[in-house]
């Protein structure tokens, strides 16, 4: 026993001082300011990493919102355009882009010669690596939609090669041209001479953010406008199935299921589809809607009922997260004065968590909208989105790219100035996403209530 | 009412797919290397006729044809590119399904090139024996088949530079591959002896063959399964490797690849057309004769594709980096005969 008291009673109180530091607390103190030192260069990092992410998708991608136009008097030959001289349009129909090439060929060096430039390109064919090979179509469309116009002579704004549109922009370089069959250091000092007399002008390029998809040797024409509709129609599918039964689910499990081991096995597995890879859901829907169901190959509606089965268990979490934030007292208050459980619901719980859903929601399809790899199992890459889709049901049945799809399929072509668009519509595409969760963000200020 | 809304919702969308049946636009899919002429057609075809823009898809030349061997019908595809002819088993599998009646139409030739980052060292000249002796796993070394030593490209010609063998080859799923080792490894292990010495160490005739197009698996030759945007990336971080290419894709890329000759003649247009230029092939489109006159726009598609405007030696394809193909006037008139393969004409 009196060893026991010997031990309680300490053998001298250590002397402590508030003002004198002692090696404990310094220790202390100085694990402290690690960590704060620790956590502040983690911050620096992510923000290093996020700069040069940014920086370098800007100064990759911005050059492709510019286009290099040339605007050039072109003189409709009738003798070339229609021979009878009727002006019949299928007849002047008949006449294919080949036959205006050389017209336009033709008007462009006229245009050099008038203004007396100095160059050893000599024939109207020299022009040819100058102009974009969609001129002939443009000027063709033109012609068949206004027969009358043969015979004059009409401005155009023409797109120009895409090497010529890479030289302006800094992405062709002299030094590089000995080996590039495609165009000449005769024709890039042509296009400094055009571009001084205002005949060459580079400009904010609106066909990137709306045109179709294009070729690959026309890479200055393709633009990102198809493939957003695609996306678009994707999300519409997306909204309309996934909300509904997202929100329906949700509300069933959070307020009307009984607790027992059937639904705790539901929501188990509910949390474990978040977390499945979207490729997963790509092979099902190969399987499922492609294989087994005959759903057309490459068509929005399949894309978006493959993304739906991917946005679901995020859109259920999130509105079970918002109903069970509204306090019982709410849903007592309601059944105390004699409404039902479905009432209590509908007209109480629900439009208070409604922000919440909502938020949950744009979330969601925000994720959706950048998905690539479901889309790659059912033919929505290597596609080429040409096509605008005419009318709603095609929207959603005609086969169709996506925006993220369309990136990939950019990258991978041959032309360096496919790349460059790539890059352009990552912009796009951050754009859109970064519109997305700043929507959700005001909603989620302004609507939520905090209890 | 969100159960019955979302009922209507898949009720609408199976009763529109079945009457998306009835199509007015010609479906092409195959060949990632004939995907590039194909869209080049394609759009050329919606600017100048008054049918739809066909739809084109890529995926592989395989992967093509078994999708236009499903069978006959509007929900088929109608057109398989293909970077190689079809096989007789695909032909077989063809028939099985009811497709019987198949035109071949050849567009073209494509030319193989090696090439290498613009700044690094000189492989400027192949010799189809030097890509054996840097690729094969067993290469013939004074007299005697032994398991490849060769770790620097000068070890086996004082020519070339002397830096590590690093090379970048299409993998097996790529129509490229069956070129390469046809036209390439199946040469050089023939010029260096290695197949007769394999014949002679006991081999059977078809064991010989197959280990002639084999390549070595100790990291000194990667397969690139991608793309060549791929290759590219690799060969611009390794100054000293050498990567496989399209002839297209070279012409688009001179700023940042340097080509090499293969025994002593560079890759062009001209040099793959002659035939002085060895590593080439042809590429091909099929057709399927039933739904000529019942997907509208499919013949004049055809027709369009090796027309000589397009198919031609100044035609756009060409431009791009197609080699036109020297008989494109017989081609020309089957198509316009709709004549079959296997029928004698």
């Amino acid at each position: 026993m009196t060893d026991a008291t010997t031990l309680d009673v300490p053998e001298a109180p250590r002397k402590r001082s508030l003002t004198t530091v002692d090696s404990r607390t310094q220790k202390r103190n100085s694990a402290e300011k690690r960590f704060r030192a620790y956590g502040i260069s983690a911050i620096l990092i992510g923000i290093f990493f996020l700069v040069v992410l940014l920086g370098s998708i800007l100064f990759n991608g911005v050059g492709a919102f510019q286009q290099t136009f040339i605007n050039v008097p072109v003189y409709l030959d009738p003798a070339k355009l229609d021979k009878n001289g009727e002006r019949n349009v299928e007849d002047i129909k008949k006449v294919s882009t080949f036959g205006y090439t050389p017209l336009i060929q033709n008007a462009v060096f006229d245009r050099v010669t008038e203004l007396g430039i100095d160059t050893p390109l000599d024939s109207a064919k020299d022009m040819k690596a100058l102009i974009s090979a969609s001129a002939a179509a443009q000027v063709r469309d033109v012609v068949i939609a206004d027969p009358d116009l043969i015979g004059e002579t009409v401005e155009f704004r023409i797109l120009a090669a895409s090497r010529v549109d890479g030289y302006l922009k800094d992405r062709v370089f002299r030094e590089d041209l000995a080996r590039d069959k495609n165009i000449d250091a005769v024709h890039l000092d042509l296009t400094d001479a055009l571009r001084e007399a205002g005949v060459i002008t580079k400009t904010f390029n609106t066909d990137f953010i709306f045109g179709a998809d294009a070729s690959e040797s026309r890479a200055e024409q393709a633009g990102l406008g198809v493939s957003m509709l695609g996306s678009f129609f994707m999300m519409l599918v997306v909204l309309i199935l996934s909300l509904p039964i997202g929100v329906a689910a949700s509300i069933y499990l959070e307020e009307f299921a009984p607790q027992n081991r059937f639904t705790d096995l539901i929501e188990v597995n509910i949390s474990n589809l978040a977390a499945v890879p979207s490729i997963v859901f790509g092979i099902l829907g190969l399987a499922v809607f492609i294989q087994f169901a005959h759903l057309p190959q490459s068509a929005p509606l399949v894309g978006g009922l493959v993304l739906t089965l991917m946005t679901l268990p995020t859109i259920i979490i999130s509105t079970r997260a918002s109903l069970k934030a509204v306090p019982p007292s709410i849903r007592d208050a309601a059944l105390g004065v004699g409404a039902s459980k479905m009432q209590s619901v509908f007209h109480h719980v629900l439009p208070l968590a409604m922000p919440g859903i909502l938020t949950g929601t744009i979330i969601g399809l925000a994720q959706a909208l950048g998905e690539t790899a479901p889309l790659l199992l059912i033919g929505m890459v290597g596609y080429i989105a040409t096509n605008y889709p005419d009318g709603l049901a095609s929207g959603f049945l005609d086969p169709n790219s996506a925006m993220p799809a369309q990136i990939y399929e950019w990258a991978k072509r041959a032309d360096p100035a496919y790349y460059e668009r790539a890059w352009g519509g990552i912009i796009i595409l951050l754009v859109f996403l970064l519109t997305m969760n700043i929507i959700a963000i005001i909603l989620r200020r302004r609507f939520e209530r905090r209890w | 009412m969100t159960l019955k809304l979302t009922a209507s919702a898949l009720a609408i969308a199976a009763v529109s797919a079945t009457s998306a049946a009835a199509r007015d636009n010609v479906q092409v899919a195959g060949s990632s290397t004939v995907l590039p002429y194909a869209s080049i057609v394609a759009e050329a075809f919606g600017e100048n006729f008054d049918f739809p823009t066909p739809v084109v898809e890529s995926g592989g030349s395989s992967a093509g044809l078994k999708r236009f061997c499903e069978g006959v019908g509007e929900n088929t595809i109608d057109v398989a590119n293909a970077s190689r002819a079809i096989r007789e088993k695909e032909v077989k599998a063809c028939a099985e399904n009811g497709v019987t009646d198949i035109i071949e139409v050849r567009i073209g030739y494509d030319g193989i090139v090696f090439a290498s980052q613009i700044d690094g060292p000189a492989f400027t000249a192949f010799e189809p024996a030097d890509l054996y002796n840097a690729l094969a796993p067993k290469v013939l070394k004074d007299g005697e088949l032994v398991d490849n030593p060769y770790m620097m490209w000068s070890d086996f010609n004082a020519d070339l530079p002397s830096v590590e063998i690093a090379a970048f080859i299409p993998g097996t799923k790529h129509g490229t591959r069956e070129v390469f080792e046809e036209k390439v490894l199946a040469v050089g292990c023939e010029i260096t002896g290695a197949h007769k010495a394999m014949i002679d160490a006991g081999m059977s005739e078809d064991d010989a063959e197959d280990a002639c197009i084999a390549v070595r698996t100790d990291g000194k030759s990667v397969d690139i399964d991608g793309d060549y945007t791929e290759t590219l990336a690799r060969i611009d971080s390794n100054a000293e490797g050498i990567g496989v290419f399209g002839l297209a894709f070279y012409e688009n890329n001179t700023d940042k690849l340097k080509v090499a000759t293969m025994s002593g003649v560079a890759p062009s247009t001209e040099s793959i057309s002659t035939g002085e230029y060895p590593v080439s092939r042809p590429l091909f489109f099929y057709v399927k004769k039933a739904h000529i006159g019942v997907i509208p726009g499919l013949k004049e598609y055809a027709e369009f594709f090796v027309a000589d405007e397009i198919a031609g030696p100044d035609g756009p394809l060409s431009e791009y980096g197609l080699v036109a193909d020297p008989e494109l006037a017989e081609t020309q008139n089957m198509v316009a005969d709709e004549v079959p393969m296997g029928s004698n004409m």
